[in-house]
């Protein structure tokens, strides 16, 4: 089974995750930018988040044979923070890079003005650098954020399948399926979504534009959830190619419009034919 | 390799970089734009020498900027600071043929110094071109030698030693050599060069095969 987690804060996690990681199938991920838990206070620190997320974490994947990308905005609960409205004119600098593959996360915490101003600034800025979108839902009165943030992306110009609306639930799901975006399930050891849950929305809703991550960080969540999603759905009849669409070829759909994925290094197709050469040198 | 690099690109690389590079005449500020986008537009195939195509493309770039000494530098450390692993090596890679056209001076040895505080063993190997061996202090120059043994970065890459290495260098290999010996770890093979000018130091090294011999 090969599996890419295509939301997950690896700057929490250890070597030993990337391992067991590794282990489990998972071959790829992207991680957004988002908070730490401790709150910022000067863009300074941001610059050096995202310098992080571009250099030593891609860097740590590797050496357990994972390809990390990533994703980088100025998120919803500190765009609240004055201090941090800097941050927005670092991002045009960081969307150019390789392995940005989407601005995110972006969204409502508490639906305050501050959040509408930013996340607007921030869907202009993925429609100019040509990048999809990884729009967070609030953990709060989450129904309602959900169905504000589908009416602002609609206004942004950004078409639907460039947009990917993460943490549904059952109350926020057929919203999302109907808008024609991409609807993301964050499967968490107690909270957002359960694999159980998650099964019985696969059957609801199809296979099509979903995809499934762990959404792990520094609070209590479990990198390996994503396989176990992929177990429950082959245990309850789904298909291998079901799997695979769900945990692999759906989200390289989606970041995959970003034209900047870089999958060649891990892709177990390239395993497969059994050819170890380094892609892109010159013939 | 840097003077040739049309010749291994596409009609559309070359345009990308003919349109960079004026658009870098117009303003120097697009560099920020560009620098970071040469992979993608170019692609990222292997050359000779360890080059490859970004990094080149990148370089040429870089020669474009209408800058020399501390302000060249400046802006240097500035795209190094804030690049991915590939910008960063673009820049090293930068700095001695910076250095050969007489543009940088001193100007380039804060990002030389940062490459050798990272974790990151490319940068490492990288801050170790011509240009960091001729310009770093015995001290730095002997710590970050001793950095790249530490950290498996093979000396065959590493520029300078056959002048820059000195006594003081392998005592610090003989002690490092004995530190691993007496945690029963392998000693890398790279030390013992350093070590065939004095023979004293090498003495009661037992993983010393050559020495044995």
């Amino acid at each position: 089974m090969r599996i890419f987690d295509p939301h997950i804060h690896m700057t929490s996690r250890t070597t030993d995750d990337y391992r067991r990681m590794y282990d489990a199938g998972v071959r790829a991920l992207v991680e957004p930018a988002f908070w730490l838990g401790q709150p910022r206070t000067s863009p300074g620190t941001f610059a050096d988040y995202f310098d992080g997320l571009l250099g030593w974490e891609p860097y740590r994947a590797a050496q357990y044979g994972i390809a990390h990308h990533c994703a980088i905005a100025l998120n919803p609960k500190e765009a609240n923070d004055p201090r941090l409205r800097g941050v927005l004119d670092l991002l045009p600098r960081y969307l150019a890079k390789d392995r940005v593959v989407a601005v995110g996360e972006v969204g409502y915490d508490e639906m305050t003005p501050a959040e509408d101003e930013v996340l607007q600034a921030q869907l202009a800025l993925a429609l100019e650098h040509e990048l999809p979108v990884l729009v967070h839902t609030p953990h709060r009165d989450k129904a309602a954020g959900t169905l504000r943030t589908l009416d602002v992306v609609k206004d942004s110009g950004l078409p639907p399948e460039m947009i990917l609306v993460d943490h549904l639930n059952e109350m926020t799901a057929k919203a999302v399926a109907d808008s024609g975006c991409w609807s993301g399930f964050s499967v968490y050891p107690d909270t957002k979504m359960d694999v159980h849950r998650m099964i019985a929305l696969l059957r609801l809703y199809g296979t099509d534009r979903v995809l499934v991550n762990s959404a792990a960080d520094w609070g209590h969540s479990d990198p390996l959830k994503t396989r176990a999603v992929g177990d429950a759905m082959l245990a309850d009849g789904f298909t291998e190619e079901d799997v695979d669409k769900v945990l692999w070829a759906n989200p390289v759909a989606f970041y995959g419009q970003s034209g900047r994925l870089e999958l060649d290094e891990v892709s177990p197709a390239a395993d497969y034919a059994g050819n170890t050469i380094k892609r892109g040198v010159a013939p | 390799m840097i003077p040739t690099i049309r010749s291994y690109l596409t009609g559309d690389g070359v345009s990308w970089l003919d349109a960079a590079i004026a658009k870098i005449h117009a303003d120097a500020g697009a560099i920020f734009a560009v620098f970071p986008a040469a992979g993608r537009r170019c692609g990222r195939g292997a050359l000779d020498d360890g080059w490859t195509v970004d990094q080149a493309v990148r370089v040429t770039l870089l020669l474009e900027l209408p800058l020399d000494g501390e302000p060249l530098g400046l802006l240097l450390f500035d795209l190094y600071a804030h690049g991915d692993a590939g910008e960063r090596l673009a820049v090293l890679a930068s700095l001695s043929v910076f250095d050969d056209a007489g543009r940088l001076g001193e100007a380039g040895l804060p990002i030389v110094r940062d490459a050798l505080r990272t974790s990151d063993t490319r940068l490492i190997g990288a801050a170790m071109s011509r240009y960091g061996a001729a310009r770093l202090p015995a001290e730095a120059y002997r710590q970050a030698v001793l950095k790249c043994v530490f950290t498996g970065v093979p000396l065959s890459g590493v520029a300078g030693l056959e002048s820059r290495a000195d006594r003081e260098l392998a005592r610090m290999m003989a002690d490092f050599a004995k530190e691993r010996e007496a945690a029963g770890r392998v000693v890398p093979p790279d030390i013992w060069p350093i070590l065939e000018r004095h023979p004293d130091l090498r003495a009661g090294l037992s993983s010393d095969t050559k020495g044995a011999s």
